[in-house]
């Protein structure tokens, strides 16, 4: 999968790092850090991220919503 | 319209223009050429994820966000000339690139260290590829004794920070009196500095690299500071700032420079004689383009955000009917990641000659702070407290007063503004006042204001 | 006796099934001042706004509103406090310093709902509320707080009692004894929670509760903060998440051809949930902040001082932002996506809504696979006392069967 966050948008809620916290991860208490290639086996919760953004920071390629 | 369009540069801008372009409905024949043998890759990681080894530094190819498997990707090639009157692009293997409309892209590159031997040293290091951010994560991986950063900028922060987060000794070297002042101004920069001297960085302001030194087999083993001092170092990493790839527009007739293409918030790019094309795009780096909250300066903004936004407008305004053109006027935001705090700020904080704190606390590292030039806001920044900017960004849209009175919330100081401390810029001029409407940065518009002055 | 303003409407408990056409009318003025000097915001734009406005306060002790008698949560309080505690309290639940703990608690949550279901077998009427969507998140947030399953029927009342004054507070007529109810909880839950605290000082588990009480750190949650944030977990993870559950399940009843969707395709709940925050969200308004300053919004300016009630429900169908906003459509596009107010917005960004996104994901989901035939018994159900934490107290199904997990 490829990845790309919005860090302009991002406010630092970190829902992304609360529901893929391997592919993300909070530096501090708001800053992000990802992995823009995180393995196909991180899918689901990539996918729940992006959703749960709340300034739909995350873009991804596949999409959201796409049949793998 | 038919085409075809070419695309010079195939980063961040390149990506997005071509997306754009095909999701606006262009189905011609669109060409995108781009020097780097990759596909578009992201770069803000490269300073960050890849040096602390945790992503690969392959590992940032963009994600496409339409289907662009109907382009012409010509990866690995260096564009070399531009043809105005004949309307091609010429490569570097003596290929000519037809175009329609046009988009220039190429951004930025590292600037090299000043003395040509020493930057050609083992040891030596620039963070703008992919390449140059594997070569030195492998380095850092091997824990070197001392790393050197030249240049106190975003960049070079973020590698200080990595170095820091590695157990790494680092020493940051800076000519102004503070880390970040440049982009922030030196009261902020001196929240930077002790961000930096609390994380352990060797921090030395006011002094800049005058030698590198080498050992017999032409590894850096230290340096030689403009103060006398010698610091036993064998990494060195140049962090100052960026070169606008537009050399290889001289001779086009464009208005190219090293500040950049100009062109007009319609990214049209102006000819030499200062006359708009309409057939050449600029987005991104190098694009320098007049802003209407600053008083129409051109400005040229190497800013990830600027990139993305100006791209989509650059590819909407090639093929839309000159009644649908938009204007590219939203306000500028940037980001750094650092030392476990987030920075981020709106507007040009460098445009301001005053500054406050206006919530929180820079002890805490959790702030926010108000830029004003004139009596008006112009920019704001913050440090972990992000959620508050958009409301600082209508201010700066409304040409609100500064400073802003927010008595009563969160640590209010009371205190006045004081001057911000940017290292000399030119003067500014007096300017209409603009206000923007509208809520998404494609569908902005500009309308003047009237204030008393101009009603009267 | 004057004539009942919008918001009366609103609050009247006739209404609570279908509010939605007294937002509309709301929106007609969606700055509108009421008789007592509240201010009540009903478009979407201007809540989010007012979400990031630094002059907007969380406190009512700034307002000079009765407090709670003890210290505040953190929902209560302004930054720089509000910063501290909410900090300390992540500190135990979420990144940077516990990144595993939610995602980590799938696995259990699929027994969980599993197990509940499970109960069910045999049965051809449920009540989704009473048999999935109450003990689900109630086991949840005592599992991650810290709170013994076994004295759920005791904060069962006190929370109850509390959220009924929560609603009254803005309709202070005829409510006395609602207060002086809800006085009593609180001092009985607070005693609670202040033995709880005790006990997980002696024997520490890993719990949130066990990690604020035996914090070293210098910057440690003072325990004079500890009960009070203890009740607003167990209080928001009571009667939020339940009521997303069911008025998720009714909601998919209404709509069978989503539910068939969210029991066959992988992952379409996900789009459901975020769509549900917008239309049938659990919290439909954030009644207690307040103007530090003078606020110019739109046409008109909120003075210093005032209370300031969002509504979000209503701005959640606002045509200005959403496409066909009375649409229950999980597939929004165009940047509509995930743009609810259900969450709320800011620095108060719901705390436990990573949370809940799982457990409703889930729970929904399993409930879609594993009834067979679900048919809702009445339409609309008998809901809730509060307006603002809205929900049905049952939401009686007729089953065929339940199918094997």
């Amino acid at each position: 999968m490829r990845v790309v966050v919005d860090l302009t948008l991002c406010q630092g809620y970190a829902q992304c790092a609360y529901l893929a916290p391997e592919s993300f991860k909070l530096s501090g208490e708001e800053a992000l850090m990802y992995d823009p290639g995180p393995d196909d086996a991180q899918r689901e919760r990539i996918m729940r991220a992006a959703a749960a953004c709340p300034v739909r920071a995350i873009f991804t390629e596949p999409a959201p919503g796409t049949k793998a | 319209m038919t085409g075809p369009i070419a695309i010079v540069g195939a980063g961040l801008a390149g990506l997005r223009a071509a997306e754009t372009l095909r999701r606006e409905g262009y189905d011609g024949k669109l060409t995108v050429i781009g020097e780097e043998a990759h596909e578009p890759y992201d770069r803000p990681p490269l300073s960050k994820q890849i040096l602390t080894g945790w992503v690969a530094a392959d590992h940032t190819t963009l994600p496409r966000l339409e289907n662009l498997d109907d382009v012409d990707w010509e990866l690995g090639r260096r564009a070399v000339s531009l043809d105005l009157a004949g309307k091609k692009i010429m490569l570097d293997d003596g290929r000519a690139v037809p175009y329609d409309r046009c988009l220039i892209a190429t951004g930025v590159r590292a600037r090299p260290w000043f003395n040509e031997t020493e930057a050609e040293l083992d040891g030596m290091f620039v963070v703008h590829t992919s390449d140059d951010s594997r070569a030195l994560r492998q380095r850092l991986a091997a824990k070197p004794r001392r790393v050197l950063v030249i240049g106190g900028g975003f960049t070079g922060s973020e590698v200080a920070s990595v170095c820091r987060m590695l157990d790494v000794d680092v020493t940051l070297v800076e000519l102004a009196d503070a880390p970040l002042s440049g982009a922030l101004g030196g009261v902020i920069g001196a929240v930077a500095a002790d961000m930096q001297r609390d994380a352990g960085v060797d921090l030395r302001t006011g002094v800049r690299v005058d030698a590198i030194e080498s050992d017999e087999r032409g590894r850096v083993d230290g340096v030689r500071l403009s103060d006398g001092t010698d610091l036993d170092v064998d990494v060195v990493v140049v962090a100052l700032g960026g070169i606008r790839n537009t050399e290889w527009l001289t001779g086009s007739r464009l208005a190219a420079s090293a500040l950049g293409i100009g062109c007009d918030a319609g990214c049209r790019a102006f000819d030499g004689n200062a006359i708009v094309t309409d057939d050449v795009f600029v987005a991104g780096d190098v694009a320098r383009f007049p802003h209407p909250i600053y008083g129409y300066q051109m400005m040229t903004l190497e800013h990830w955000r600027n990139a993305l936004i100006q791209a989509e407008i650059a590819a909407h305004n090639m093929i839309a009917k000159e009644a649908d053109r938009r204007p590219h006027v939203s306000v500028p935001w940037f980001w750094s990641i650092q030392f476990e705090v987030n920075i981020k700020s709106v507007g040009v904080p460098s445009m301001a000659d005053q500054v406050v704190v206006t919530q929180g606390s820079t002890a805490d590292r959790r702030f926010v702070a108000a830029y004003g030039l004139n009596g008006t806001i112009v920019a704001a920044v913050s440090f972990n407290d992000g959620r508050y900017l958009e409301f600082y960004e209508r201010l700066i849209q409304e040409a609100a007063p500064f400073p802003i009175r927010l008595d009563n919330v969160d640590q209010a100081t009371g205190d006045d503004p004081v001057p911000a401390a940017f290292p000399p810029q030119s003067e500014l001029t007096n300017r209409p006042t603009v206000v923007l409407t509208g809520h998404s940065p494609t569908e902005m518009r500009v309308e003047r204001k009237e204030t008393e002055e101009t009603a009267a | 006796m004057s004539e009942p303003t919008l918001l009366d409407q609103v609050f009247a408990q006739e209404n609570r099934q279908d509010p939605y056409p007294l937002f509309a009318e709301m929106r007609k003025t969606p700055v509108a001042r009421q008789p007592d000097g509240t201010y009540v915001v009903s478009a979407y734009e201007h809540i989010v706004t007012l979400l990031h406005d630094p002059r907007v306060s969380s406190d009512p002790a700034k307002r000079g509103l009765p407090g709670p008698g003890q210290e505040p949560a953190f929902i209560n309080t302004d930054p720089p406090k509000h910063d501290r505690l909410r900090r300390k309290t992540t500190a135990f639940f979420g990144p940077p310093h516990k990144p595993d703990l939610v995602a980590s608690l799938e696995p259990w949550m699929h027994e969980t709902v599993n197990g509940l279901i499970d109960g069910l077998a045999g049965k051809t009427r449920i009540d989704i509320v009473d048999d999935v969507a109450y003990p689900f998140p109630v086991s949840a947030i005592c599992r991650v707080l810290g709170v013994p399953r076994e004295d759920e029927p005791k904060f069962h009342d006190w929370s109850g009692t509390l959220i009924v004054a929560l609603g009254a507070r803005f309709h202070p007529e005829g409510q006395e004894e609602v207060f002086q109810k809800a006085i009593k909880a609180s001092q009985e839950l607070m005693a609670y929670l202040t033995d709880l605290a005790e006990a997980h000082r002696k024997s520490p588990a890993d719990d949130l509760l066990s990690g604020l009480v035996t914090d070293e750190d210098p910057d440690r949650m003072a325990d004079e903060d500890i009960p009070a944030t203890s009740r607003l977990l167990l209080i928001a993870g009571h009667e939020t998440t339940v009521n997303l559950i069911a008025n998720g399940m009714l909601t998919l009843l209404r709509y069978p051809e989503q539910l068939e969707r969210v029991r066959s395709e992988p992952g379409y709940v996900i789009r459901v949930v975020e769509e549900l925050l917008r239309f049938e969200p659990p919290v439909q308004m954030i009644p207690s902040r307040s103007a530090l300053e003078d606020i110019p919004l739109g046409e008109t300016t909120i003075p210093a001082g005032s209370g300031i009630i969002l509504a979000t429900a209503a701005g959640n169908r606002d045509a200005a932002r959403f496409t066909d906003p009375d649409q229950f459509e999980p597939e929004r596009q165009d940047g509509e996506e995930g743009q609810h107010l259900g969450l709320g917005g800011g620095v108060h960004y719901c705390f436990g809504a990573p949370l809940a996104r799982l457990e409703v994901q889930i729970a929904l989901q399993t409930l879609a696979r594993r009834l067979e035939n679900p048919r809702l018994v009445q339409d609309p159900p008998e809901y809730r006392p509060s307006p603002v934490l809205r929900g049905p107290i049952h939401l009686p199904v007729e089953i065929d069967a339940v199918r094997p997990a």
